[in-house]
């Protein structure tokens, strides 16, 4: 299958996702932010990176870029979206997902090891998950403290629409260890639709044992597996 | 001792570089917004507190901007003073 | 004759020279600079842009070996490391201005580096920085770390390039004058390598990037002078860097290295467009004809004088042909990036400034590159080092409890787990980083070579201030040490030399030590030097900062396989000391915290042992022999044994025959010594015999010490210490006191 990995200015995990789409034995092209063509892709990858200098907002002005109006349209239909770090941000500022990630609680950056907890294995991303399944990825962001109404977080929870929680290594609650201060520790999040998944930490940085871990890679490859059972996930696929 | 409210704007000095401003005027142009010339970006600082007068007030908050709410290396400050609405 | 006196001493002043340095300028050029030309001869002539001091000082370091590819001289230094690639590399500082404005000014430091490394086409994948403040203790040598912190983190977080390492240090002699030195390594195709050699009269003369405001000037004047009172008022030559726009940049640049339509590229640094398009153009033996007129400004009312000196962040220059010009742009247009043409390429040797048409500045190159007035300040060694280094404070003092010292140790901001600070910068963007920072060296995979390199930055202002030739050896050997510990061979360094004052007899003798100390340690172990920056006038009220040699290393690992890491592995493993057991206090931590001095007897260091030492140790690695390899450094081998423990998750017995000797003071040499040249090994008993035979054959000792295991880090009669509390102490380091 083919993964489509976005390039704002000023974004960075465009390479290492392309790495890691290559470790899981995937093809992966690039998707210019000035561009409408999603040039195939059967899963948009919004990487991490600071998209325009995350000035004003994180997210706030790639949004409007003319590459994401296409992503929404992708989404509409039911095609993959995969917001991770920055690009969680932009799918919170475009609306596609739920909340806002605002400053870390310590109000400092922070890049090191998190430990989630898959919630559902009901997505796309984490079918090749089980609920309760413990995975070690790193988090590197200053923004990234996911916030909400209790409306919605409650909603959230009752339609199955947590991806992950921050948890201790151990799978009790991270209380005052977690990275962000997220309320209710969501590290990531699904759409209604469940083809939209935003999340802070990278998987595309954990898809190698030599550089910590390897856990990122399931949900790459859980990716590639439900795309191969259900064909495409959109209604028309864009021209190629 | 009476209240009072201190709108404090902090912005970046004219001569000093404004990354922030230059990418949200860029944004804006790219949404049609062609006929703004320039942007710069600061921060809305809101203080309640209690003084003697309003002088005093705008006297003590001045000191707060020189002290940590401004960086006087390259950033200037503005202050407004005004009475609460009663609650 | 023009009269050199018409000008006034607060004008020469303005432009750091002196009326001797004015008089040789007005005789060459036979008549009085304008106002552009005075600003442009003074920033050359600068100290931060000629080097006029330490220029005959640096022309004796060793600068060639089998992989060098490019020395000193250009914007970075490049190592051949094999399959096709190089290795580009350079150290730099940033003092002043992050003394002035800490988050900008260490900020705008890691953006200067990083625009080194690409302008030599390369992709930037690491920076390291090393940091020295005031005592931790004081409030506001913690305002300024946490600026600096946050300046590096900010800079290098936003553009994508891990920060793998670097070093901290507290010392009362940065007080005024905090150091920040930032490292950058980017790795290239060999075939790709850009240089910034103009070449060809009639090409066109690109400005690239961030248009041009009244930032920074007199920024590199401003290096190469005290910092003092008046300081504050330079306020405005505090540059805001805009890492986005240096991302753009970045990528534009990487993408059209080795492209043949770029004849040169260079960077906008210190001095701006003078010293870049003089640089430009004298590299190439041409000349170059600018229009001040033609250059993007951010502000109003700018004069020529001005947009010339300008020390506006993420600019480029680039040379191309004529006729490549339009698509050339279009490549930055990509990235929204503005570029003008501003001027082009003569035969003239000569720099000729114009403001749409009038003349303003017409020079030889030659003036400002060739002939920079050299300096060279008489030079005297200290009254009072004799006396310094014959003394021995704690040859009489009764001796601490070791259990309750090494905790002390541990808690020292000097020692302790730096991970406060580098969970702060991003360490792994790029997917490369196999070791992240807190082992002795940052490893990092290299793809398309089939191994990996090894980074460190190093140097003990401690005992630089006690013999600062020997300080910089050390710092060469102890870098060296840092990136074999991790398996990888040292092939070449950058360095970076803060000093204070050097019209100071005593500075320069010290400044003439340092680069005599770094010539002996890099023949000896056959490391040549790549690059380098030099920072002087680091003083405030008339006091000078230790000197301070820092060293970048790079080392080569053919096989990630074989890297070794300083935590210990698995219970039941050898414990074993590599090398010299040595018993040198003399400027070490223990030395700080027990008798408040810097003393003697300064270390002991054997050129040709640290070289055997480390082939020794490397062997063994690379045999697959040991468990785990960590260099002994501040808190000898007391820290030592505490780190291999906290990073391995395991306690360690030291035997009690190890220390069974002589006076108290005697055990607390053995265990909180600072000697070099040693490694504290940890290896399955079954390969001990083995290693032996390394050892002996590169007569190097190797000494039992113990064995792996438990939960308590146990010196046997001396200290017995639960590993919880030994974490601890390591983490409260840098936690800001309550």
């Amino acid at each position: 299958m083919r993964f489509g990995i976005a390039v704002f200015p000023g974004t960075w995990s465009d390479r290492d996702c392309a790495r890691a789409v290559e470790v899981a034995g995937q093809e992966s092209v690039h998707l210019w932010h000035r561009d409408r063509d999603l040039r195939g892709a059967d899963c948009v990858i919004l990487p991490g990176g600071f998209s325009y200098g995350d000035h004003l907002r994180a997210g706030a002005v790639a949004r409007f870029a003319p590459l994401m109006e296409s992503v929404m349209e992708f989404a509409a239909r039911g095609g993959l979206v995969w917001g991770i770090c920055n690009g969680f941000q932009i799918l919170c500022e475009a609306h596609l997902l739920p909340g806002a990630l605002t400053r870390n609680a310590s109000l400092e950056f922070r890049c090191e090891m998190s430990w989630l907890r898959v919630e559902t294995a009901a997505t796309p991303f984490t079918s090749g998950c089980e609920a309760g399944d413990i995975l070690a990825i790193p988090v590197s962001h200053g923004e990234g403290r996911y916030v909400a109404d209790p409306g919605t977080l409650d909603r959230l929870d009752a339609e199955d629409r947590v991806a992950f929680r921050y948890v201790a290594p151990d799978g009790s609650p991270v209380g005052d260890a977690s990275p962000n201060g997220s309320l209710r520790d969501i590290a990531g999040i699904v759409s209604e639709g469940r083809n939209v998944l935003g999340m802070m930490p990278h998987p595309e940085r954990a898809a190698e044992a030599l550089l910590g871990s390897a856990d990122g890679l399931r949900l790459f490859r859980g990716v590639v597996e439900a795309v191969d059972r259900s064909g495409s996930f959109t209604q028309a696929r864009p021209h190629r | 001792m009476s209240r009072f409210v201190a709108e404090v704007v902090v912005s970046l000095k004219p001569v000093v570089n404004d990354p922030q401003g230059l990418t949200v005027r860029a944004g804006l142009h790219q949404l049609g917004f062609a006929e703004v010339s320039e942007v710069r970006v600061g921060k809305h600082i809101v203080i309640d507190l209690e003084a003697e007068s309003e002088a005093a007030a705008r006297a003590r908050v001045g000191d707060m901007c020189e002290r940590l709410l401004r960086n006087p290396v390259i950033e200037d400050h503005t202050i407004s003073i005004h009475t609460p609405e009663p609650r | 004759m023009p009269d050199v006196m018409a000008i006034s001493d607060a004008r020469l002043a303005e432009v750091a020279l002196t009326r001797e340095e004015y008089e040789l300028a007005v005789n060459e050029l036979d008549r009085s600079p304008t106002e552009v030309e005075l600003g442009v001869i003074g920033a050359m002539w600068s100290e931060h842009c000629g080097y006029k001091t330490s220029r005959p000082l640096l022309a004796r370091l060793p600068t060639t070996g089998e992989r060098v590819l490019q020395g000193p001289g250009e914007n970075a230094g490049a190592v051949d490391i094999g399959a096709g690639m190089a290795c580009v590399f350079k150290i730099e500082s940033h003092n002043h201005p992050s003394a002035i404005e800490p988050y900008q000014g260490a900020a705008t430091g890691v953006g200067g580096i990083l625009r080194d490394v690409f302008t030599m086409g390369a992709r930037p994948v690491a920076l390291l920085d090393s940091l020295r403040f005031g005592p931790f203790e004081e409030a506001e040598q913690r305002r300024l770390l946490e600026g600096v912190v946050a300046g590096v983190g900010g800079y290098g977080n936003c553009i994508g390039v891990p920060t793998v390492g670097g070093e901290l240090y507290f010392d009362p002699s940065y007080r005024g004058n905090c150091l920040v030195n930032a490292m950058c390594v980017g790795i290239i195709e060999r075939s790709r390598l850009t240089r910034s050699a103009a070449a060809g009269p009639g090409n066109v003369v690109l400005l690239v990037g961030a248009d041009t405001g009244r930032d920074g000037i007199h920024g590199a004047t401003f290096a190469s002078v005290e910092l003092n009172e008046a300081s504050s008022e330079r306020r405005p030559a505090v540059q805001v860097g805009n890492p986005f726009l240096e991302k753009c940049l970045m990528e534009a640049c990487v993408s059209l290295a080795g492209d043949p339509r770029i004849v040169a590229m260079q960077d906008l640094g210190a001095a701006g467009l003078t010293s870049s398009s003089a640089e430009l153009a004298h590299r190439g033996g041409c000349g170059i004809e600018l229009d001040v007129a033609r250059v993007s400004r951010r502000e109003r009312g700018m004069t020529p004088y001005e947009v010339m000196l300008s020390e506006s962040q993420e600019r480029m220059l680039l040379v191309v042909r004529p006729e490549d010009a339009d698509q050339v742009r279009a490549e930055f247009d990509r990235w929204d990036l503005h570029s003008d043409v501003v001027g082009r390429i003569t035969d003239t040797g000569r720099m000729v400034v114009r403001d749409d048409g009038a003349t303003v500045c017409d020079l030889p190159l030659s003036l400002l590159v060739d002939e920079v007035p050299l300096r060279h300040p008489p030079a005297r060694r200290p009254a009072g080092l004799d006396a310094a280094l014959a003394a021995d404070p704690l040859a009489d003092s009764p001796p601490w409890d070791a259990g309750e010292t090494l905790l002390r140790l541990l808690r020292s901001p000097n020692i302790g787990s730096r991970r406060p600070i580098f969970r702060r910068y991003d360490h792994q963007v790029g997917d490369d980083t196999v070791l992240p920072p807190g082992a002795d060296a940052a490893l990092l995979r290299v793809r398309g070579i089939g191994g990996g390199i090894a980074l460190s930055t190093d140097g003990n202002a401690r005992h630089g201030a006690l013999d600062p030739r020997l300080g910089a050896a050390l710092a060469v050997c102890e870098a060296a040490r840092n990136v074999v510990a991790v398996g990888a061979a040292p092939i070449a360094l950058t360095n970076c030399l803060n000093f204070g004052n050097p019209e100071k007899p005593e500075v320069f003798w010290q400044l003439a030590e340092a680069v005599e100390g770094i010539r002996e340690a890099c023949l000896a172990l056959g490391i040549p030097v790549v690059s380098g920056n030099v920072s002087l006038y680091n003083d405030t009220a008339g006091e000078s900062i230790a000197p301070t040699t820092v060293i970048g290393m790079v080392g080569l690992l053919d096989d990630l396989g074989r890297r070794t890491q300083p935590g210990f592995v698995r219970d039941g493993d050898a414990v074993l000391l590599l090398g010299r057991v040595g018993m040198d206090l003399g400027g070490s931590e223990y030395q700080r915290l027990t008798a408040e001095v810097n003393a003697g007897p300064r270390p002991a260091l054997d050129l040709d042992l640290e070289r055997r030492v480390q082939v020794a140790a490397l062997e063994a690695i690379r045999d697959g022999l040991v468990s785990s390899c960590h260099d002994l450094s501040e808190g000898g081998l007391g820290v030592a044994l505490a780190e291999s423990c906290i990073l391995g998750g395991r306690g360690v017995r030291v035997a009690r025959r190890f220390l069974a000797v002589g006076r108290p003071i005697v055990r607390m040499a053995i265990l909180f010594g600072e000697s070099p040249s040693r490694f504290l090994l940890s290896a399955p008993p079954d390969r001990v015999g083995a290693l032996r035979e390394v050892a002996a054959r590169h007569r190097v000792e190797l000494r039992d010490l113990g064995v792996t295991g438990g939960d308590r880090l146990v010196v046997e009669g001396l200290a017995d210490l639960g590993l919880d509390e030994v974490t601890r102490a390591h983490a409260s380091a840098l936690l800001p006191p309550a």
